[in-house]
């Protein structure tokens, strides 16, 4: 039979599996032949897995997601080579729910961008458009999901990494509550702030998967117990209390287009049934982006110590070990790394820690109370998710600030370790505009619930209309 | 808050990163404009709110203290650059 990977969600192909309509290793090649016919333009996946092994829904992880046998880079030359001999834990999951794996995509390096363009492979193009970027850094899973070149895959998110190119290639994407899924094996960026979670073409796949993958682990001790996956079902949103926090539907720099498509999308949640009202987070917004770039970095220069030529990776010789460790981490990091990597050891260093790291930490604080403060009225809260349709490659390239922009509406509920669905509202100027759903912390039912019911009443077409 | 040539140089030290000249160089710029931006926080007022290291209130996260199977050496090794014996062999510190 022929098998459309743009059309077919996750759902669709356990029902062809269930029937026996078709095989898992026939769906495997089926996503394997669109690999071959569509990436050469798109560059989702750094490399493919020949091999089907199991009897599932294949699926697509992320380059920083470790896979025994199999290369995992995160995006940087200072991993080339590196072939795990353990699986991470949601590898592992993947791997028990007979999920094959078609390949391992594109990241900004060490997951550190919003483009892809960081990664030291090349950058990854939008499927919708491909002089545009797919967002990042997870844009190779994003763009694969939405180019049929993955029917789901996985993503990891420090500040918006799922969140952020599911809005910009038009699919959905969950960013989980923090602690709801292991992260053992996962290559590591800011520990407080990572999480792995799914990205697939609608919100149904998105629960199923993070159901998958869910759940304590003993090997990350900051795992916890998950409330059970509740598959959504219904089409009303009757007694739900939706937030609309004016800074984060306001806020400079957010496109009108982006404005409008989002506002569509909240007037739908009211003819469904929803109360919608006006909410308040003055300083998430004013002070998350600082916040998040003092955090986010300072734990990236604690992290990436590791990769210094001795345990694995790469090592550039020299005459004394001091020598080899300085040259073997400047050859082998690209220049987002090594930014982030000077601007967190300088935070961190005697006489500005508490000027700076411990000022972040105390601002966290405030950001988490103000969400909490709106969480007593509301039961979720609604933004955009970018504020920008996907910009073109090159277009922010230069400028570092610039590009740390598009994280500032996804960040807030990051530091606060809230969980955050993204799923597509609209086109605007043709291209994909994104709506965030951001809930208390384990609220994920209740994110997939008024997902499914807006996905429903929007009939937004996940397939990019130059590949329809 | 601007970061000078010499600081640059020894933040770099201090990460173990031998910069180019032309790093050194682009990164002074490039760090200053982020120091200035991300000095933000400190317009606020925060002497009595405690910092925030982790978004969950876990305590204590214990596992049972029970022998486990490990990574083989072979397996532990597998990935290192150059090996001597059960060590991993880098070149002298002096």
């Amino acid at each position: 039979m022929t098998i459309d990977t743009l059309r077919l969600t996750a759902e669709d192909a356990l029902g062809l599996l269930a029937r026996k309509e078709v095989s898992s290793a026939e769906l495997h090649g089926a996503y394997l032949d669109a690999v071959a016919e569509r990436d050469d333009e798109l560059h989702c996946y750094l490399r493919t897995v020949e091999e089907a092994e199991g009897d599932g829904v294949p699926i697509a992880l992320k380059d920083v997601i470790s896979t025994k046998g199999v290369e995992t880079t995160a995006g940087s030359k200072i991993l080339a080579g590196y072939v795990p001999v353990f699986d991470a834990t949601v590898a592992a999951r993947c791997r028990a729910a007979g999920l094959p794996v078609i390949g391992k995509t594109n990241t900004d390096e060490f997951a550190m961008g919003s483009s892809t363009e960081n990664s030291a492979y090349g950058p990854t193009h939008n499927p919708w458009d491909p002089t545009r970027v797919p967002g990042g850094s997870g844009g190779g899973t994003a763009a694969a999901v939405s180019a049929g070149l993955a029917p789901w895959g996985l993503g990891s998110d420090t500040g918006g990494s799922i969140k952020q190119p599911s809005a910009l290639c038009g699919n959905v994407g969950l960013r989980p509550t923090y602690g709801t899924v292991s992260r053992y094996g996962v290559v590591a960026f800011a520990s407080s702030l990572d999480q792995v979670g799914p990205v697939a073409k609608n919100v149904r796949d998105c629960a199923r998967l993070y159901s998958i993958v869910s759940g304590k682990d003993s090997a990350d001790s900051t795992t916890v117990e998950v409330p059970p996956v509740e598959l959504p079902e219904g089409e009303s949103l009757q007694g739900l209390r939706i937030g609309v926090p004016k800074e984060m539907n306001e806020a400079d720099g957010i496109e009108p287009g982006v404005t409008a498509a989002v506002q569509k999308a909240i007037e739908l949640a009211r003819e469904l049934g929803a109360e919608v009202g006006e909410c308040e987070l003055p300083r998430s917004v004013e002070y998350g982006l600082a916040c998040y770039y003092l955090i986010a970095p300072a734990e990236a220069s604690s992290n990436l110590a590791r990769y210094e030529g001795v345990r694995y990776g790469l090592r550039v010789d020299a005459d004394t070990y001091y020598e080899m460790v300085e040259r073997t981490r400047d050859a082998g990091f690209g220049d987002e790394p090594k930014r982030r990597i000077m601007l967190g050891t300088y935070a961190l260093s005697a006489g500005y820690y508490d000027a700076y790291y411990g000022q972040a930490q105390k601002v966290r604080t405030l950001i988490a109370r103000e969400h909490a403060a709106a969480f007593e009225g509301f039961d979720l809260i609604v933004s955009p998710t970018s504020p920008t349709v996907a910009f073109e490659l090159g277009e922010k390239a230069a400028d570092p600030l610039a590009m740390y922009l598009s994280d500032l509406l996804t960040i807030p509920s990051c530091m606060a370790g809230l969980p955050g669905l993204n799923i597509p509202c609209g086109l605007s100027d043709g291209l994909p505009v994104g709506l965030q759903l951001i809930g208390p912390q384990l609220s994920e039912n209740t994110l997939f619930r008024t997902g499914h019911a807006l996905e429903r009443a929007l009939g937004f077409d996940a397939v990019p209309e130059r590949l329809r | 808050m601007a970061i000078t040539r010499e600081e640059v140089l020894h933040v770099a030290k201090l990460a173990s990163l031998e910069l180019t000249e032309e790093e050194v160089e682009r990164l002074t710029g490039e760090l200053s404009a982020i120091l200035e931006a991300v000095s933000k926080v400190s317009e606020l007022d925060l002497a009595d709110v405690p910092p925030t290291s982790h978004p969950l209130e876990l305590v204590n996260a214990w596992d049972e203290d029970e022998p486990r199977p490990s990574l083989s050496l072979d397996d532990a090794f597998a990935n290192a650059p150059a090996r001597e014996g059960d060590l991993f062999k880098v070149p002298p510190t002096a």
